[in-house]
């Protein structure tokens, strides 16, 4: 295959991880444990967008721009109440707990999503096709083709990511953030609602999971209960990639590793390894440099 | 004779092996078989406790280990076949397999244990997946379709003579002056640290104890199912061992066995909600940590000074 269609590919599939790896890493920086949890929520918004859809369709006519925006819209919100849910009613009461009970809770409600929507009385474990929200279009780029799917996953995180630059960076609740971030403690000291803040973190990272897990569904060959795992992943190690906790850093890492993972697929030797490849990259990251790309290695205190 | 406890749970164990080794073809086949994945299953829940509960690092990878163990020493059987008296070569093989475990412990514990927390369990679950991809990819071990026709050595003797083994060294271990480093990093490794614990050391010896036992307990489940899919071995069966070191409170080893048992029996007489199993599995890691978190089991035993 070309190498600018890879790379266009590539580029597609590390969008949809910069999404995914923004929830992560927002999530740690306010929390400083991984929500295990966040790529369920991104298979939910799948699921919430494949049942919302056709209703939507009913209103707005098929296919039509309002439309699609609209299903972004109330899928977000769907997700931003959940991830917020879970936040109350199983990381909260732990929040003076040692780490490590924490993130077996985290696994815990991953697992408990996972399985309570694999069970036949809930969505089932079958695979299903998503609906076509958006016509697909071909544009030709030289010899590369370019699918009107990637060139909309790439503008929908493109304004997502200028959002939530400035989110955090322009906004009260975006410093309210970053103050939490710092030093919760002092922060409660200087007033600041930190219970407000990491729920509102929680709402924000799972919206954009859930928008995420629409447009991979779009790519996706259908829509199954496990299909967040996969992408959950791979954007949890393009967050630690980039420097957990660092935003420029998890977008960074997500399209450095959807491009190297699409161009190992292409190369028929590496592509059964294509699991392995994410990981690995993981255990040199870490070994070489565990702050990350644009990381800064942090002392411990005592 | 009084005897120190560790080994005269050691003598009862092998005692108790033996005897029902002896009484083995009595049994019905299908409790016999119940009955070994219980000791397989208190091997890899004692071994896996060694390294999250008493030392504290979280892993989640104990089904890699497992597939280390199970595919190299099925693999020697399989070389052994019609060799005169292979089932004499059996523990060698289990052996073997536990030692290529201890070995890829060792290539994994010495990076990864630099990390802390969540950075682990994601490393360590990192690594059980490229095992289970490597094992995809291998012909030489069946690839995607599996390793077959494994001969069928492992009995009751055998299973609760290395449940008891692995009871009694992991016990030892931790009880001994060395062992007091792994208390020592799972309470305060800065704390540890300072007083002349070699904390790297302490984890590594803990990953690479535990990937052993794991790797024998591998060997065998490969020589009781005489079969061995990649799939099995996949994160699911980590996280089965790890409810049961959770279940059993982290770092007692009563508990973690009795979960061991527990959560082994429980699916055999729920075969009529199978599908809510994992549902039931999920829920009971988050009430536990938010009720329980030092295991449903401790409200019997005090915290034991080990």
């Amino acid at each position: 295959m070309d190498f600018i269609q890879q790379a266009i590919n590539g580029l597609g599939l590390g969008a949809i991880y910069a999404l995914i790896a923004l929830g992560y890493t927002m999530v740690y920086g306010v929390l400083r444990f991984i929500n295990f949890a966040h790529s369920d929520v991104l298979m939910l918004g799948a699921f919430a967008a494949f049942y919302i859809a056709p209703k939507i369709e009913k209103v707005c006519g098929p296919q039509s721009v309002l439309g699609v925006i609209l299903v972004f819209i109330l899928v977000a919100l769907i997700c931003a109440l959940i991830g917020m849910t879970i936040e109350r009613l199983a990381y909260r009461p732990l929040r003076h707990r040692p780490k490590l009970a924490v993130l077996i809770t985290a696994i815990g409600v991953s697992l408990f999503i996972e399985f309570t929507c694999q069970n036949p009385n809930v969505l089932g474990s079958a695979t299903r096709p998503f609906p076509q929200l958006a016509a697909e279009k071909q544009f030709h780029l030289g010899s590369a083709i370019v699918g009107s799917t990637d060139l909309l996953v790439i503008a929908v995180t493109a304004a997502l990511l200028a959002a939530m630059w400035f989110i955090v960076q322009k906004t009260r609740i975006g410093t309210a953030m970053r103050a939490v971030s710092f030093n919760q403690q002092a922060s409660l000291l200087m007033g600041v609602p930190v219970n407000k803040v990491i729920s509102f973190t929680f709402g924000l990272g799972s919206a954009l999971a859930a928008i995420a897990g629409i447009l991979y569904s779009m790519k996706a060959p259908g829509i199954e209960p496990l299909m967040g795992v996969q992408p959950g992943l791979r954007a949890f190690i393009a967050a630690v990639l980039g420097g957990i906790g660092n935003l420029p850093g998890a977008v960074l890492g997500a399209v450095v590793l959807g491009l190297l993972e699409t161009f190992a697929g292409g190369i028929p030797e590496l592509s059964n390894y294509r699991d392995a490849i994410a990981f690995g990259i993981l255990i040199l990251i870490l070994l070489l440099k565990p702050a990350g790309l644009l990381g800064r290695a942090t002392i411990e205190k005592v | 004779m009084p005897l120190p406890g560790a080994k005269r749970w050691l003598l009862l164990g092998l005692a108790l092996a033996i005897l029902a080794s002896y009484f083995a073809p009595q049994f019905n086949r299908y409790y016999l078989g119940v009955a070994i994945d219980v000791g397989i299953a208190i091997v890899l829940a004692t071994s896996l406790n060694l390294i999250n509960g008493h030392t504290g690092q979280f892993s989640l990878g104990h089904a890699g280990f497992m597939a280390v163990g199970g595919y190299f020493s099925a693999w020697i059987s399989l070389k052994l076949v019609g060799v005169a008296h292979a089932e004499w070569y059996f523990p060698l093989s289990l052996l073997a397999g536990g030692l290529l475990a201890a070995v890829v412990g060792l290539m994994v514990g010495i990076p990864s244990l630099r990390l802390k927390g969540d950075y682990l369990a994601i490393v360590t679950l990192g690594f059980g997946e490229i095992i289970r991809v490597i094992a995809q990819n291998t012909e030489a071990i069946g690839a995607a379709s599996g390793l077959k026709g494994i001969p069928k050595h492992t009995g009751l003797g055998w299973t609760f003579g290395v449940a008891a083994l692995t009871i009694y060294v992991i016990t030892s271990l931790v009880n001994s002056t060395y062992g007091r480093g792994f208390i020592a990093v799972h309470d305060d490794e800065i704390a540890a640290e300072s007083n002349g614990v070699n904390t790297t050391r302490t984890k590594v010896t803990a990953f690479v104890t535990g990937a052993f036992f794991a790797g024998i307990a591998g060997g065998l489940y490969a020589h009781h199912k005489t079969f061995l899919s990649p799939t099995g071995f996949d994160w699911l069966k980590s996280i089965d061992i790890v409810v049961m070191v959770i279940l059993g409170g982290m770092g007692r080893t009563v508990g973690v066995i009795a979960a061991a048992i527990l959560l082994t029996l429980m699916p055999e007489f729920l075969r009529g909600v199978a599908e809510y199993r994992m549902i039931f599995y999920a829920l009971l890691i988050i009430f536990l940590m938010l009720l329980r978190p030092n295991g449903l089991f401790s409200f019997k035993f005090k915290r034991r000074t080990a």
